[in-house]
């Protein structure tokens, strides 16, 4: 199978690998997928006072396609607001990577991601 | 890790290259006794026909057989077919529409009963133990009255376990069963003496063992006799069991192939066991590894191995620099999990990440050292990377973990 550049770029040089503590109040911890469907995404963001992402950290079990994507998904939220996260599509992160349409679904794992992630930091903050 | 260099090749049981002397030796039969061996009427002709004959006592030789039990064809897919539908219809008449073969045969086995299944045979695979061995137990009770046929590989091609082919052969041989081995993985790797094995039909292959491709052999007993129905209609060549004009240069390939690998597979199955121990021993030293198919009834140019935590399709990415096989066959749509190590009872996600590493005639052990080095960097990298992996190391035990399906 043939990777995009950017795909290639992504699972050589993953960004912001990593593990918040899923404990702390200002941390949403997102973790989608299974192991038995090939991919499980780990997503955490760290939100300050202002509701703003200061940063993301990013854990994948899965191809080259899954890497790359929530690899790239945590570079696109750190500073964003909680809301502009949110509208975050399935559809603008394929078209940056060039996902060809069997790996459509990686995209739309990393968008669950996203929304896993703001759910739990809500209900964490309680609102 | 260097790139831009040819990988290297660690996927002997997917082919093997012609060895030097097998080529050398090939030459001469496509340009100067072009000759066709059917031609009784000329010296090209005669030339070419000493060629075949004596590449059909090589082969015979490495086997254990008679010259006249070998039958020459495409390969062992073909041999397979003529052996399998070719007993069958013949047999069927006089015995019945049984057959017993298993579930991790290769396809050129399991479709051409497939394909029979829709004539309206009935056809058991039997499941093999974890270990990927059938047990004459299991063999006996798959019998009936109406057994015509079983077919059971010498040596499977995923994970290199080698069969108790004399035990099921005895079996058969009590029941009345037609017997074929799938032997194209065998040899040059396990000592076969037909003159022995209760074995009636058995394909051979000559690209798995340093020749050409494109051809292969169908042993058919003599005595007893067996007998085949054609599955190629044409000139009556081979005795009518194969019709079709001999192709001198590939069978003198493959007869050489078979000399080299008679006089040479002890020196060399004794370095090549050498090697996979080392490649076995070095890849141990990961954590959470698990070898799949038994490791003493098993060819030592055969590794399989299950890297868990990580997935199948990135640990292909992460491994480019050498060529092997992954259990997992890479559909358009999706990774399918090998159905051998589904059969032995492995996981979706431990078939998916296995890799297949089979050793051969020109790997060195800089090679072994070399994908050793290779592997441990990028299956830490891709752990590293793997929140499951962080959740075995935090105690969570995953079959446990709720996942949400998607």
């Amino acid at each position: 199978m043939a990777y995009s550049d950017k795909v290639l770029d992504h699972y050589e040089n993953p960004r912001n690998v990593g593990t918040l503590d899923k404990n702390d109040p200002t941390v949403g911890t997102g973790m989608v997928g299974a192991p038995a469907c090939g991919d499980v995404m780990k997503l955490q963001i760290k939100v300050n006072d202002a509701g703003i992402i200061e940063d993301a950290k990013f854990k994948t079990y899965g191809c080259g396609s899954a890497i790359a994507s929530s690899s790239l998904v945590t570079e696109w939220l750190k500073g964003r607001t909680i809301d502009e996260a949110y509208a975050i599509k399935n559809s603008d992160i394929a078209e940056e990577l060039a996902l060809p349409p069997v790996k459509i679904h990686c995209s739309v794992l990393a968008e669950d991601a996203i929304k896993a992630a703001v759910a739990d930091l809500k209900a964490k903050q309680g609102k | 890790m260097t790139t831009g260099r040819k990988p290297i090749y660690l996927d002997y049981s997917a082919t093997t290259p012609v060895d030097p002397r097998v080529a050398a030796k090939m030459i001469p039969y496509l340009t100067e006794d072009f000759g066709n061996p059917a031609s009784r009427s000329h010296a090209y002709g005669w030339v070419a026909e000493e060629a075949v004959e004596n590449a059909r006592s090589e082969v015979a030789k490495l086997v254990g057989a008679d010259p006249r039990e070998i039958v020459w064809t495409s390969g062992a897919t073909e041999s397979n077919n003529l052996a399998i539908k070719g007993a069958a219809h013949f047999y069927a008449p006089s015995k019945g529409k049984h057959i017993i073969t298993v579930a991790t045969e290769h396809k050129a086995v399991i479709d051409p009963v497939r394909e029979l299944e829709r004539e309206g045979f009935e056809a058991t695979f039997l499941e093999p133990d974890a270990n990927g061995l059938v047990s004459l137990e299991k063999f006996k009770a798959a019998i009936r009255p109406d057994t015509v046929l079983a077919s059971v590989m010498f040596v499977n091609n995923e994970i290199g376990v080698i069969q108790d082919i004399e035990g099921i052969g005895n079996i058969c041989r009590e029941n009345n069963i037609i017997f074929h081995v799938d032997a194209a993985q065998a040899t040059g790797k396990v000592k076969i003496d037909l003159e022995k094995l209760p074995v009636d039909l058995m394909s051979f292959s000559a690209h798995k063992t340093y020749g050409p491709k494109g051809i292969g052999a169908l042993f058919v007993r003599r005595k007893p006799r067996v007998r085949i129905e054609a599955q190629m209609h044409g000139g009556g060549h081979e005795r009518g069991m194969r019709s079709g004009t001999l192709p001198t240069h590939q069978i003198v390939g493959m007869g050489e192939a078979f000399r080299i690998a008679r006089e040479e597979m002890d020196t060399e199955n004794e370095r090549i066991r050498m090697l996979r121990d080392r490649l076995l021993k070095g890849l141990s030293e990961i954590e959470e590894t698990y070898v799949n198919g038994d490791l003493v009834h098993r060819v030592p140019h055969n590794l399989n191995m299950s890297f868990n935590y990580v997935e199948g399709e990135s640990l292909m990415m992460a491994v480019k620099d050498i060529a092997v096989s992954s259990g997992s066959a890479c559909t358009s749509a999706s990774l399918e999990p090998s159905y051998v190590l589904r059969a032995l009872g492995r996981s979706d996600e431990l078939a998916h990440s296995s890799i297949r590493f089979s050793i051969g005639r020109y790997t060195t052990e800089e090679d072994v050292d070399y994908t050793i080095r290779l592997m441990k960097e990028k299956i830490a990298k891709l752990r590293e990377l793997s929140p499951l992996w962080e959740m075995y190391k935090d105690g969570v035990d995953i079959s446990k973990v709720q996942w949400a399906a998607h």
